[in-house]
């Protein structure tokens, strides 16, 4: 599915990377826990996390991950933002929790990493 | 090539620059994709060990046409007790820690797993000093 349809099904806003939204995704993977993020081998991955700090944008960087999804309406700070730019990094928001999010993108066809 | 970083002990604000760094110089000297995020997460769980659990310490880190070999060194309070340590969700960490998503007991454990070779000197009340080798034949390395 591409940036724009996760945009959709998760009522989300996007919050930079805007011109990314055309980009195709395959693979999903939420966690609050960076650690674990750290120990996957797959790039092509929508990170979905309510972790809002820098070391979830920074976790993402060194992952390869290039798009963050953050639930339950957790609102990036100006420097997140602005390493997220720096990296090509495109962030969304949604409101809704997780579970609800996670579960809708996996209905339409976001696969998990493991 | 020889660099080195210095790493402030609870600066999580800042953890991860070294390794952001190192990942920019690693990419325009074309190493193969695989290889540096190899190094990267293995570089990037020591940095946050050293900004965690430490007194602060430095990344030197030095680059060959064939090996990359990056060495983490802090100043203490060590590592007591050293296969513990190693051993998947075992950790030390502080609250602050785990609110920042570490913390988890993982670190070494996927340090080991990315580093082709990785040497620990470490003890109670001593600097710890992580030695990590990454041979550039496991990939395929790319050509300018």
């Amino acid at each position: 599915m591409t940036l724009h349809e996760v945009v959709e099904v998760v009522q989300g806003t996007v919050i930079c990377g805007r011109e990314n939204l055309s980009r195709e995704i395959h693979l999903g993977f939420a966690s609050d826990l960076m650690s674990d993020v750290l120990t996957l081998l797959a790039d092509d991955i929508l990170l979905i996390t309510g972790l809002s700090n820098n070391q979830a944008i920074r976790t993402a960087e060194m992952s390869d991950i290039l798009q963050i999804l953050f639930v339950r309406n957790k609102q990036p700070t100006k420097t997140m933002i602005d390493l997220a730019i720096e990296h090509e990094i495109t962030i969304i928001t949604t409101p809704y929790s997780m579970f609800r999010a996670s579960g809708l993108l996996f209905n339409h066809g976001l696969k998990p990493v493991y | 090539m020889h660099i080195s970083y210095q790493v402030q002990a609870g600066d999580f604000s800042n953890a991860g620059n070294v390794s952001s760094n190192i990942k920019k110089i690693l990419k325009q000297l074309n190493f193969h994709p695989s290889l540096i995020k190899r190094i990267i997460i293995a570089l990037y769980e020591a940095e946050v060990n050293v900004v965690a659990h430490s007194y602060g310490g430095e990344v030197v880190c030095n680059i060959a046409p064939d090996t990359v070999i990056i060495v983490v060194t802090d100043t203490g309070p060590g590592i007591p007790d050293l296969s513990l340590a190693m051993t998947e969700g075992w950790s030390t960490a502080t609250a602050e820690v785990r609110e920042m998503g570490f913390g988890a007991g993982m670190g070494l454990a996927n340090i080991r797993k990315n580093a082709d070779e990785l040497t620990i000197d470490t003890g109670a009340n001593q600097p710890t000093s992580i030695t990590m080798h990454f041979s550039v034949s496991t990939e395929v390395k790319n050509e300018p």
